[in-house]
């Protein structure tokens, strides 16, 4: 077990290549769910815990499955359909065990199911060749990297709103300009780790 | 007529990217070069219309409850069908689309248009409505991504276009340039419909 090389997997995922402003995965929550402080804190946290699930589960189904028995071209089918049984699944299990938490959470839970930074992460586990520990830690970071970024948008974006912007550029063009000038920013971490 | 207009609504009236403000991640990612822009456009039109004729042909059997696991098994079948084609003939696209293959089945163009279009209508809408969409997409797709590649590099499909005095500007090839670019265009487009209802 290589510490730094787990370390620089978690570097790598939250800061470099960062899943929102650098591999563009998930955008469509990034801009959706960034309007309010509050519900951005609870979407970060659905999307960690079913990144890490999912990165989990995927590995499971991949190397126990889908590799045996050679059928690896399945892959993009059996990931979507694990992920979507998975948040189903995590939807329930919240409910019972934790009403406080589902009630946070909620809406958002769905919504997971087409985020493509989830099937994103389980698709870059297997083409990098990860090992389980690997796996663990990518999905775990990669979840925290989603989270900054949309928490320091939708810091950003409540005083966007307040601000004068041209009529043409309200809304939606002018988070993309903000999320481009935060992209300018974590170019800056580019470097930081070789991977 | 009413069905081409099942057909033209989706190049500019609702176009995907720019009107609907969806499908957003491939736009963003694969843009770098028109080549790339143009294939994966192609990619998922064919996903777009595929799926939107089988699912509007299976419609009337599947029951509501398990319809979006269905239509997900659906797009997923032809995403496979694209991903081993795209390696088997076309290897340097494939990797340069990469992750971004297996991640049209997310796409919110697609899914949407099984939910809102395909599970409602006749296949030839159907059909009509997959290939605007596709197009509407595609055509983002190329804008974006000619325009990337003119600034980022000066050249156009490969080619040199704005010659050896033309100093590159690295930066709307690399990730920021992207969020930029296309924030622009939908700002233009917003501009372009509010001229037109005034």
């Amino acid at each position: 077990m290589d510490i730094a090389r787990l370390l620089a997997i978690a570097i790598g995922a939250i800061l470099v290549n960062n899943f929102v402003l650098h591999r563009f995965l998930g955008l469509c929550p990034f801009l959706g769910v960034s309007k309010q402080l509050d519900a951005a804190i609870g979407m970060g946290f659905a999307v960690i815990f079913v990144m890490t699930m999912a990165s989990v589960v995927t590995f499971g189904i991949y190397h126990f499955i889908l590799a045996p028995f050679g059928i690896e071209y399945l892959r993009t089918i059996a990931f979507i359909l694990v992920i979507a049984t998975l948040v189903q699944f995590v939807e329930m299990l919240i409910e019972k065990t934790s009403p406080s938490l589902y009630s946070a959470l909620g809406i958002y839970l769905p919504l997971i199911t087409t985020n493509c930074a989830v099937l994103g992460v389980a698709v870059l586990n297997i083409d990098k060749s990860y090992t389980f520990v690997e796996t663990l830690i990518h999905g775990f970071s990669a979840g925290i990297g989603f989270t900054v970024a949309l928490l320091l948008m939708a810091g950003i974006r409540e005083r966007v709103e307040l601000a004068d912007v041209p009529e043409s550029l309200k809304g939606v063009p002018v988070a993309f300009i903000v999320a481009g000038l935060m992209s300018i920013a974590f170019l800056g971490f580019s470097g930081l780790v070789v991977e | 007529m009413a069905i081409w207009d099942e057909f033209s609504k989706g190049i500019v009236k609702e176009n995907p990217v720019f009107r609907l403000v969806l499908g957003l991640c491939p736009v963003l990612a694969v843009t770098t070069s028109l080549k790339n822009g143009l294939g994966m456009g192609m990619a998922a039109t064919f996903v777009l219309v595929g799926s939107n004729l089988i699912v509007s042909i299976i419609r009337k059997g599947i029951p509501a409850r398990i319809r979006i696991p269905c239509y997900i098994t659906v797009i997923a079948s032809f995403v496979t069908v694209v991903d081993l084609v795209m390696a088997g003939y076309l290897p340097e696209l494939h990797k340069n689309l990469g992750l971004f293959i297996p991640l049209i089945v997310v796409n919110c163009i697609i899914l949407g248009r099984a939910e809102a279009f395909a599970g409602k209508n006749n296949p030839l809408r159907s059909l009509l409505d997959g290939l605007g969409m596709g197009a509407g997409f595609t055509f983002a797709l190329v804008i974006t991504s000619s325009i990337r590649e003119i600034i980022g590099t000066g050249k156009i499909w490969g080619l040199v276009l704005l010659g050896t005095r033309y100093n590159p500007v690295l930066f709307a090839v690399l990730s920021p340039g992207a969020f930029v670019t296309l924030g622009l265009l939908i700002a233009l487009f917003n501009k372009l419909e509010a001229r037109g209802e005034a």
